[in-house]
């Protein structure tokens, strides 16, 4: 196997571990679209980097920070249906992404490498971003995980009990925020979401408990990047479609088997 | 409403020493329009209130400003130092993807062991319901174990909105049936949100109205015995004409003025009377009724 394919092994498994939890409490507390915002706040930060000669990782997860906690103001204090405010932010944060990206050519922005990711040309440096991130995106995880897991049950529940909701849920965005950055190249700013909530939406089904759930979900996320990479390079598909429809996949097959 | 906001609130002189909570000038807006106002309110230790009135009155939302999910825009609310809760929210917001027992369910933030679980369970009767997944439940073994949560830690008060919300009629009695025998045990004080006044009242120490403001506080034999009792809750069903078919006519008492435990008051505020209160802020619900 070539070199660049074991650092696409590698750099995949190492996100769907950093996946796992989160898109397991993206799915509880039925937060897909706000994932969804935050990684088209993504592309954004991706232009802003690179006409501020930033490392575009970095530069994602700025703007993924700074449009989480935008979103968390829109959420208190909008009037409008929470799916609607959440729909306008991301959709202009996404355009004006565009917009600059497109202003860049003569950088040579590899706008589809953005969007649809390009797992092949990982680099070194980003594995060890990615091993970085798993250490303290898990660790803040941990952390958090009591809390995070009561205000799963309920948020006013969480609140009465004490909770310091607002701080837990400010810093769980910021884990989703430095999750969009490093799976950016793995398999795009569009097709995030997925592999936050296909895995988890497919461990559900033969879970008994959140713990047990997380592990299933990267489990499943794992496999399915291991699949996908197989897939690209067999059929000489892209790879982050790819891992997207393995995970899909994985999920058909896991319907039937529901917990007794 | 301005005088309202710069008016001290009334005070609440009869409030028990050692309440648990203690709310005085109470009031919460969203939209620009007060939902509760100029509220004073206090419950002590082993106390049963009950608070009725007409879907939208703010009977939820003076119990969430009481257990800290929302913040009031004027008025002082006081708690116990060190006051421990069981709160029982009318429906559990739980998505079904999170799989979780019932167990671990009673004990996410709070350490026990299994026999605890078991016992608490025990009490409200769902014993069997250990290891069932929390998803599977149905409405009266939900309320249960709700409840079974929020008695854990044998708390001194113990909140319940609508528990009766999502069982079906025999299953409602029994539940009531059971907080009380429990409340007995624990003497834990209770703030109970009723759409049912006809069933709880029994054991209550004291019955609220809340319409935007207290417009009746009493004992529930006093409230039972108005003769427009039973028209009343057929109305507010109905949701006619709203609680305010039971107003009296005294002339003295302040609005939100609440009696002291079992001392017989039947403090209802008659609207429209002389004494410096402004309803303006309901001017929809005045407008039918006419005094004593």
């Amino acid at each position: 196997m070539d070199d660049f394919l074991w650092r696409a092994l590698i750099g995949g498994i190492g996100m769907a571990l950093i996946a796992a939890p989160l898109g397991c409490f993206v799915v509880w507390q039925r937060m897909a679209y706000f994932g969804e915002t935050i990684a088209h706040a993504g592309l954004l930060g991706a232009a802003l980097g690179i006409l501020l000669q930033l490392n575009l990782t970095i530069g994602v997860f700025v703007a993924a920070v700074l449009v989480a906690f935008g979103l968390r103001l829109v959420e208190r204090h909008s009037s409008l249906a929470k799916d609607t405010a959440l729909g306008l932010l991301a959709h202009v944060v996404l355009a004006i992404g565009l917009i600059v990206a497109s202003q860049f050519q003569s950088l040579q922005v590899d706008l589809m490498g953005l969007l649809f990711g390009d797992i092949l040309a990982i680099s070194m440096t980003d594995i060890l971003m990615i091993g970085g991130g798993l250490i303290l995106i898990w660790s803040l995880i941990a952390y958090l995980w009591q809390d995070m897991l009561t205000i799963s049950l309920d948020r006013e529940l969480a609140l009465a009990e004490g909770v310091n909701v607002p701080r837990t849920e400010f810093l769980f965005s910021i884990a989703i925020a430095a999750t969009v950055a490093l799976s950016m190249k793995l398999v795009g700013l569009l097709l995030v979401t997925a592999m936050l909530i296909i895995p988890a939406a497919g461990a559900m089904n033969f879970s008994r408990t959140p713990e047990q759930m997380v592990m299933v979900t990267a489990v499943i996320s794992a496999v399915s990047v291991i699949g996908g990479l197989a897939g690209s390079v067999y059929f000489d598909i892209p790879t982050g479609p790819a891992i997207v429809v393995a995970m899909a996949l994985v999920f058909l097959l896991s319907t039937p088997l529901k917990r007794g | 409403m301005s005088e309202q906001l710069t008016a001290p609130a009334h005070p609440a002189a009869d409030a028990p020493t050692g309440a648990l909570i203690e709310a005085r000038g109470i009031g919460i807006r969203r939209d620009g329009r007060w939902i509760l106002d100029d509220i004073n309110f206090s419950i002590s230790a082993g106390e049963i209130v009950t608070l009725i009135g007409p879907n939208g009155g703010g009977k939820t939302t003076l119990a969430r400003i009481c257990l800290g999910i929302l913040q009031a825009d004027k008025g002082t609310l006081r708690r116990k130092p060190g006051l421990t809760v069981g709160y029982v929210p009318q429906r559990l917001k739980l998505d079904r993807t999170l799989p979780l027992t019932v167990k671990r369910f009673i004990t996410v933030r709070q350490a026990a062991s299994e026999a605890q679980v078991e016992a608490t369970l025990d009490d409200v009767g769902s014993k069997h319901l250990i290891n069932a997944q929390m998803a599977d439940l149905s409405g009266g073994e939900m309320q249960r174990v709700l409840l079974a949560r929020a008695l854990l830690n044998e708390p001194e008060l113990l909140v319940l909105d609508e528990p009766a919300q999502g069982v079906d009629f025999a299953g409602e009695a029994a539940l009531y049936e059971l907080i009380s025998r429990l409340r007995t045990r624990l003497n834990c004080a209770v703030m109970l949100i009723s759409h049912d006044l006809h069933i709880v009242m029994g054991s209550s120490d004291r019955v609220l109205c809340l319409n935007g403001h207290i417009c009746c506080a009493g004992v529930p034999e006093k409230i039972g015995k108005h003769p427009e009792y039973e028209r009343l809750f057929g109305r507010e069903r109905a949701r006619a004409f709203g609680i305010y078919a039971h107003d009296h006519d005294h002339e003295h008492t302040l609005s939100g003025d609440v009696a002291a435990g079992g001392d017989g008051g039947d403090d209802c505020c008659g609207h429209g009377h002389g004494h410096g209160h402004n309803h303006a802020h309901q001017p929809d619900k005045n407008g039918t009724r006419s005094d004593g």
